[in-house]
This record gives structure tokens, C-alpha cells and sequence, in this order.
């Protein structure tokens, strides 16, 4: 199979739509024609290609890691994700979204933000664009944090806190969303994964489908020709993750979503409305979101992209849980064996390798460094006590 | 075939009145029943009731407030559904909530439910006219009154297919916004209801910036009414009483009837 259009109503599989309130209806529907248009206009993507390379450092490298690979048992590929500027891959979407909201007329961005990446991306978009930014990021985020919130107000942005709810990822998500209801006029929602409506889950993972284009580029030149037997990366919403199976959902490569235990959302195999599609989704037994628990802010997410329950329900991808512990273990490996400390996002993806160590042994596995981790070491010096 | 709400609302408009629609978050404090019957008196026509959903995009801080209270006391769309079966309440209801909650139940079933506990209408915020289908269908079947919203972005050829698809009532969204007090109306309140008075004759409610008495009288010059949600909610939160929340609801109803 392969990662192709969604259906005309947004929809992959049974999965997508678009469930926004009756005001954002139009502005979706503006959104997916502008989107259409840009995407099939050279000048766009020659112009998008140029910020990719000359600003954001595309591409990305390909790492084999023969100290990590020795250390587990099996051949492992990263792709440097971590190596853009700001940091991670967000910074694909951002630039991609912002350039579309400049096209569109829009003046200002506003952006959710869990672990901080997509906030500090979006603010960098719009610092190099000379648009607004307003990034919504949970209180309990912006305490463990701090870092990515000073860097986003370097950047100009206004952080404002979402003190509902979890105070995470999902409630800085409804903030966004009711602030776009408020300025739709003149603001573009720059959401930060392959979530919330169409055409959202399809366009982002088009802005990201280049790290998965690289790296079947730079695999088959280093697999004289062939694909990994597997395809890692970690999933909250899944952007990153979607970007890379992109490249290789036409192979026979196996491809795994490490999701974290506490925000399994694929685990459970509920499916719910919430944020504008229909996806799997963590809930009680009368329909009420439930809070995610993770150690990495950019996964504690309930839900998941709407093109990943379909990947799931087809049997085209796995979606597996990794604990917070397993994750803790794979950061301090990584960094040991690689001298690449990685995002405890990311860590997520190491983590499942090391856990499937007996199905993986020998294999070869492109890993998605989806981002640095740097913003987490403050918080990896409280859990590891040093 | 004609459902309760909409007969109760043009049974007010026919008798030269403005319609007016409170809004009361369902489970908030044990009387909450006792306020739903207390607002009946006071002279609404028909009454909203939220069910409490976790994540309320639509929402402004005083809703969202009174959904988190009920929610931590352990209200469910059981129990709100329990308590309206046994009310008296004298007028026509209409649940408002948010698409996972129906959907989560299953559409028919949920329907189904509403209509076993009295309720007439139902109006779910999230869930637009392009992925009403299937909660239509169940909807319709079940004999429970989907009520549409018509936004101020709307283009004009949108608007004919939204009143198409209402049952009950048109809600035009008064605001680019969330609902909460405002302190003025927004002109956007007026334009959108003149916009929906001339594509249909089904009745046309404005709420979400519909605060006070003055503002419901300003919109209703050109609605048929108005739903008035966070004012009431407010009084709720403030632990006003039934006869508090009344008495606020008695002050839009005379201010309609006097204008």
C-alpha cells in the first residue's frame, strides 16, 4: 500500500473528517483548497525546497550506529531529524504551513505546543516570515520546559499557558482551537501533527513525507538497493512517524509506532471523536477524554493521528507501548554508546528495539532521531537523581 | 412532522413574543432539577441542557467551569438522562453536547436515549453538516430535533443547506468566538440573523455573546429569540440557587416582552 490522498471527505479508512465547530468549517475548507493549490505549484515546492536546504539544513544525514547496534544486537540506521534547525522535525511542517499561510494572506500563526519543538518551530517560522505567533502550551509543559518557553519568547512568540484540564498537549490543543475560532479572519492554525481536521493529517504528513523520501534515497545506497527490514519511529500525535512510513509504506518494510504505555491510544483501539477527526482515542467508559501519562511531553497525548488508526486497523503498521522506564534506559544508551543525546521522544523508538531485542536481532532498522535532547536534560537531571 | 421545541418556540413567535432558550449545565449542584424547573417558570420557552464533555472546543471559561465541576462530582450522560426522565419541567429540552459523547454511546443509541428521557432537541456543536449523516439519520428516526448552527464565516450559499438540515431551531452563532458574557453585542449577532431570517422560516435563535437582558432585546429585533448560556451558568457557578438563576432568567424574559 501506500500513503496516498485521503478520501474527499478527509477520511483514511474509516478514520479523519472533519468534526470542527460550524465557524472553522469554512476556514478548513479554504485551508484544503489553498493547500491543494500549493502543493501542485512548482514555484511553492521550489520555494519550500530552498527553506528546507539553505535555513532548515536538508538534508538530513543518515547515521549507522555500530556502537548502539553492537550494544542490541542488530544493524541501526538513524535518521537526523535532530540535526535541523530548532532542533527536531517540526521544523518541516512549520516552514511548510507558514509559506502556505503568507500565500494565503494570513498575518499571524497560532500554534499548541507540547514538549516545546513544534512551539519553538512555529515561533522561528513566523520570526523568519514576520508574522504574529501565539503558541498555547500547557502549564504542567511550560514547568518541565522552561528552556523551549525562553526560546519561543527570544523569538518573538507569546506563550500563553492552558491551565484547563491535564494542563498538557490536549488542553493546549482546545485553547488553539478556540482562539482560531475567535481570529479565524486573519490567523492560520499551524497544528503541530498529523491530527485534528482535514485537511491537517494529510497536509502535514506531505510537509513531512521528506524525511521518509530522503531516507529511502540514502538506504538504498547504503543497502545497495534494498529497504530496512524495519521502520521505527516514536508516535504522540505521529507527525514524525508519518513522514518517515511515507517513504517506505510501499515496501516490505515493517514499520512500528512506539507509543508511551500512559498514551497508548492505538493499544486500546477505541475510536473517538475529539480535535476535529475520528482516530483512536484514550476515553472512559461514557466518552470523556482521558489524560495521558508520559515522561516525554511531546507524546502525552490521548489520541492519535487519524492516518495511523487506519495504518493500525489495516495491518499496515504496529503501535506498540514503551514504559517511561525502558525510555529512561534507551536515553542514557544512546547517549553512552552514540554521543547523540537523544529527544525522550525519540528515546521512545530506541526503547522499543531494545525491548524487541530477540524479534530484531540481525535485522536492520531505520530509526527516526525525530529530535535532540537537549530541552530534556534538565528534567533527566531530576529523574536520574545526578 | 413538527418536533416540541420547534412548536413550543413558534407557539411564542405566533403570539407576536421572542423566544428565549436559557442554557443549564446538567448535574451542576444537586438542585440542578429544581433550577431547570425553576427557569421553566420564569418564562423560557425551551430549556438546554449541556452534558458535560471533557474537551469543550466551543466553550469559554464559565461553561468549561461548570463542566469540570459536574464532571468531578460524577455526573454522566446517564445520570443527567436519569434526572430529566422523573422531571416535570413544563417545557421542551434540548440536550447540547460534543459529538464523542453520542458517538461513543452510538449514535442510535444515544438517540434513542434522549428521546426515552423527554428530551426533544438535541444540538451537537462539533459534529457540522458534512458529517451530520449518520447521527441525522438516527436522529430523525428517533424523533429528536437536531438543532444546526450558522456561523458568521458562513458563505451565503452555505446557509440555505444548514436551516435545510435544522430541526427545532436555526442557532446563529452570534460571534467569531467561543461562548461567554461580552460586554457589547457584536454586530456579528445581527447580520447573521438577518442573514438566516432571509433563507428560511424555520425559527432563527441567536446565542454565544448573548449576555444581557439589552443584548437579547438589540438581537431579537431581528431574530426570533436568543439562547442565553454563560450569563445563567455564571449564576449556577456563583451558587446562586434555583430561584437566584430564575430570577435572572425572569429579567431577559421581561425585558423581550416589554420590547
Amino acid at each position: 500500500m501506500t500513503m496516498a490522498e485521503p478520501t474527499e471527505s478527509g477520511r483514511f479508512g474509516d478514520f479523519g473528517g472533519m468534526y470542527v465547530p460550524e465557524t472553522l468549517v469554512p476556514a478548513c475548507q479554504e485551508l484544503d483548497r489553498a493547500f491543494r493549490e500549493a502543493w501542485g505549484d512548482p514555484a511553492f515546492r521550489k520555494e519550500l525546497d530552498h527553506l528546507l536546504r539553505t535555513y532548515a539544513g536538508r538534508p538530513s544525514p543518515l547515521t549507522e550506529c555500530h556502537r548502539l547496534g553492537e550494544e542490541l544486537g542488530c544493524r541501526i540506521l538513524f535518521k537526523r531529524e535532530d540535526l535541523n534547525h530548532t532542533g527536531s522535525h517540526k521544523i518541516n511542517n512549520v516552514l511548510g504551513q507558514a509559506l502556505l499561510a503568507k500565500r494565503m494572506g494570513k498575518t499571524r500563526i497560532v500554534a499548541e505546543t507540547g514538549a516545546g519543538q513544534h512551539g519553538v518551530a512555529s515561533a522561528t517560522a513566523a520570526a523568519l516570515f514576520g508574522m504574529e505567533c501565539v503558541v498555547y502550551m500547557g502549564t504542567v509543559d511550560i514547568e518541565r520546559q522552561k528552556l523551549n518557553v525562553f526560546r519561543m519568547q527570544l523569538l518573538g512568540a507569546e506563550v500563553r499557558a492552558a491551565e484547563t484540564g491535564s494542563q498538557t498537549l490536549k488542553d493546549a490543543v482546545n485553547e488553539a482551537m478556540r482562539y482560531w475560532v475567535s481570529a479565524v479572519e486573519d490567523t492560520h492554525y499551524c497544528l503541530g501533527s498529523v491530527m485534528g481536521p482535514h485537511p491537517y493529517p494529510w497536509m502535514v504528513r506531505e510537509f513531512h513525507r521528506v524525511i521518509g523520501d530522503e531516507a529511502r534515497k540514502q538506504c538504498a545506497e547504503l543497502l545497495d538497493g534494498g529497504v530496512p527490514d524495519y521502520v521505527v519511529a516514536c508516535v504522540g500525535g505521529g507527525s514524525n512517524a508519518a513522514g518517515i512510513f511515507a517513504g517506505f509504506a510501499d515496501t516490505g518494510a515493517q514499520l512500528i509506532g512506539a507509543e508511551p504505555a500512559g498514551g497508548a491510544a492505538v493499544g486500546r483501539a477505541v475510536p473517538g471523536i475529539v480535535h476535529g477527526s475520528k482516530s483512536y482515542l484514550m476515553q472512559d467508559e461514557w466518552g470523556q477524554v482521558l489524560e495521558a501519562q508520559s515522561i516525554s511531553a511531546g507524546l502525552d497525548y490521548p489520541g492519535i493521528g487519524p492516518e495511523h488508526a487506519h495504518l493500525a486497523a489495516s495491518g499496515r503498521a504496529r503501535y506498540e507501548p514503551v514504559t517511561d522506564e525502558e525510555v529512561v534506559e534507551a536515553f542514557q544508551l544512546c547517549s553512552r554508546t552514540e554521543g547523540i543525546i537523544p529527544a525522550l521522544e525519540s528515546a521512545h523508538a530506541l526503547a522499543w528495539i531494545a525491548k524487541m531485542r530477540e524479534e530484531v536481532a540481525g535485522k536492520t532498522i531505520l530509526v527516526n532521531m525525530s529530535g535532540r535532547g537537549d530541552k530534556d536534560v534538565n528534567q533527566m537531571m531530576d529523574v536520574l537523581g545526578s | 412532522m413538527t418536533g416540541a421545541v420547534e412548536t413550543a418556540l413558534r407557539a411564542r413567535i405566533d403570539s407576536g413574543g421572542k423566544c428565549l432558550v436559557p442554557y443549564i449545565t446538567g448535574g451542576l449542584g444537586d438542585d440542578w432539577l429544581d433550577t431547570v424547573r425553576a427557569v421553566a417558570s420564569a418564562g423560557a420557552d425551551v430549556i438546554e441542557i449541556g452534558m458535560p464533555f471533557s474537551d469543550p472546543v466551543m466553550d469559554g471559561p464559565t461553561i468549561q467551569e461548570a463542566n469540570d465541576r459536574a464532571l468531578e462530582a460524577g455526573v454522566t450522560p446517564q445520570t443527567i438522562l436519569d434526572d430529566l426522565r422523573h422531571a416535570d419541567i413544563g417545557v421542551p429540552t434540548a440536550v447540547m453536547t460534543y459529538g464523542n459523547i453520542a458517538y461513543h454511546m452510538g449514535f442510535e443509541r444515544f438517540a434513542n436515549s434522549l428521546a426515552a428521557a423527554g428530551v426533544s432537541g438535541c444540538i451537537l456543536p462539533d459534529i457540522p453538516l458534512e458529517e451530520m449523516g449518520e447521527w441525522a439519520l438516527a436522529a430523525d428516526e428517533a424523533g429528536v430535533e437536531t438543532v444546526m448552527l450558522a456561523a458568521p464565516t458562513a458563505p451565503d450559499d452555505r446557509l440555505p443547506l444548514i436551516v435545510e438540515r435544522a430541526r427545532g431551531f436555526v442557532y446563529g452563532v452570534g460571534l467569531l468566538g467561543i461562548t461567554g458574557v461580552r460586554s457589547a453585542l457584536a454586530a456579528s449577532a445581527v447580520e447573521i440573523a438577518g442573514r438566516l431570517k432571509s433563507v428560511t422560516d424555520k425559527p432563527v435563535l441567536v446565542g454565544v455573546g448573548v449576555g444581557t437582558p439589552g443584548q437579547a432585546v438589540e438581537v431579537s429585533q431581528v431574530s426570533d429569540g436568543v439562547v442565553v448560556g454563560s450569563a445563567v451558568v455564571q449564576r449556577m457557578l456563583d451558587h446562586a440557587g434555583p430561584e437566584g438563576v430564575a430570577a435572572l432568567v425572569g429579567e431577559f424574559r421581561a425585558a423581550l416582552d416589554e420590547a
